[in-house]
């Protein structure tokens, strides 16, 4: 593999630039099967991947060498199962997305059930997976002013992305709907179901 | 068993918390000064990741319901047991019923209290810390609270009788190392950066240290596609004021980081309060 550049974050950190998400998520795939000594944290972005490392546990030039030889795995999504998200799509703000999209409330939320998405990358807060993949047509702007809490497993989109919220926390995005699903447990190992690369698809559930 | 009389203005639990899950949206969290958590914990003979009281801007009090050694170390405060004086940076003994009280720190924002066996709170994702941001962990200490300590069993010999710490400096210099994303910045912006002076603003908290001086300029427009961020980051808002994140800074973020302060000097950062003023410099 050559092109990608490596640049210094701070003594114990580098930040590989991928150029693409899927090939960050291949990185990060291949990062963690090297099983390369004294690497702390492992982060994907969009064009990116973050490598924190313990400077005592390994060379930091040595290792910005060797990540961009590492061979890349064919497809990430692969490693972790897809996850399907059974949601009733009556959220507080569909008639306000549907006036954006120029949509009806069912076309809205057939056209998010249509979508296939992938995890592009976690933050925000634990275990908040930002999903690309939305239908352009639902690419709306996030609320001027956000609410001070979203309940755990609101289904939401803003900008390009969608997401569902794994705890209560503010937000100010979109809300279309909510799922019963835990995506959040610090109890289960892994303690998100979504992983960075993860392929996701929303299921339409009627409210009962 | 602990009992918090007064947490002070802030009281977290803290060890050197949860690295490793940064990729699921969970900051390190941990003590802010892990230097001076390790020492605290050293002096009472602890492993130098056991949980201890990460105490902000000191005022503080705890009553020991059983007889512990303890040390505090970090921000030196005035520090009494059982209405004794008592040093810092120095293991001490108290007999069941002590209440050790913390005063404000002179210099220095946060001091840690290690009790021989570490704190025995319960444990998520690997850690017994408090994050700020995300909520994870115990929530801060409130009158009334309760530790549990556990047994020190199979713990080294407390040997040091005082451990010679210099104060934190008056204002700190800072070093830092450019990128990741310099280039994101007019070529003259380091040396906005490392010319004079900023001040610590009261927004400043575990998340982030956010200054009030020269504003960098930006070589470019547009949005940074959202990318891992590094404890001592220096990330850049629209604004152009630099904000030094700390130990409960967010996994990922989208503004550009200018340099990245070098991991020896983070202890420094950590111990910034409100008002003081720091200044950068280019690590040689």
């Amino acid at each position: 593999m050559t092109g990608m550049a490596v640049r210094r974050a701070g003594d114990a950190a580098l930040l590989v630039e991928t150029g693409d998400l899927a090939t960050s998520h291949r990185l990060n795939a291949a990062i963690r099967d090297a099983g390369l000594p004294g690497i702390v944290d492992i982060v994907p972005g969009e064009g990116t991947v973050l490598v924190v490392a313990d400077p005592a546990a390994a060379d930091l030039d040595r290792l910005a060498a060797r990540l961009p030889e590492l061979p890349l795995p064919e497809r990430a999504a692969a490693l972790t199962p897809p996850v399907e998200i059974p949601t009733v799509y009556d959220g507080a703000d569909l008639d306000a997305v549907a006036e954006l999209a120029g949509l009806s409330r069912e076309e809205v939320a057939a056209r998010h059930a249509a979508s296939t998405f992938t995890v592009a990358y976690l933050g925000f807060s634990p275990g908040f997976a930002y999903l690309t993949g939305l239908d352009p047509a639902l690419h709306v702007p996030r609320m001027d002013s956000p609410r001070t809490a979203v309940p755990t497993g609101s289904v939401a989109i803003a900008g390009p992305y969608g997401a569902v919220y794994p705890s209560q926390s503010p937000g100010g995005w979109r809300l279309l709907g909510r799922t019963e699903l835990t995506l959040w447990d610090v109890t289960r190992d892994p303690p998100s179901l979504l992983q960075p690369g993860t392929e996701v698809r929303f299921v339409v559930k009627e409210a009962r | 068993m602990i009992e918090v009389v007064r947490p002070g203005p802030l009281a977290t639990v803290q060890d050197l918390g949860r690295p490793g899950h940064a990729h699921l949206g969970v900051p390190c969290s941990g003590a802010a000064d892990a230097r001076s958590l390790r020492l605290a914990n050293r002096l009472v003979g602890n492993a130098e990741a056991m949980a201890a009281v990460e105490f902000t801007l000191g005022g503080g009090a705890l009553r020991f319901h059983d007889a512990a050694w303890v040390a505090v170390a970090g921000a030196p405060v005035p520090l009494s047991a059982g209405g004794r004086a008592r040093g810092m940076n120095a293991p001490f003994h108290v007999p069941a019923g002590t209440l050790v009280e913390l005063g404000m720190p002179a210099r220095g924002l946060r001091s840690y209290l290690a009790v021989r066996g570490g704190l025995d709170v319960p444990v998520t994702l690997g850690s017994r810390s408090t994050d700020l941001l995300s909520g994870l962990g115990p929530a801060p200490l409130a009158a009334g609270d309760r530790l549990p300590v556990s047994a020190p069993s199979g713990l080294a010999d407390i040997e040091v009788d005082v451990a010679p710490v210099p104060d934190p400096p008056e204002v700190p210099v800072l070093r830092v190392r450019p990128g990741p994303r310099d280039d994101w910045f007019t070529s003259g912006a380091l040396a906005t950066l490392t010319a004079r002076p900023y001040e610590v603003t009261p927004e400043s908290n575990r998340v982030g240290v956010r200054l009030d001086g020269a504003a960098l300029s930006r070589a470019r427009d547009g949005e940074l596609a959202s990318e891992g961020m590094v404890t001592g980051a220096l990330q850049v808002p629209p604004n152009g004021l630099p904000i030094l994140f700390l130990t409960d800074h967010p996994t990922t973020g989208g503004y550009p980081v200018v340099a990245v302060v070098a991991a020896a000097d983070l202890p420094l950062a950590a111990q910034l309060r409100p008002g003081q003023r720091i200044r950068f410099a280019v690590a040689g």
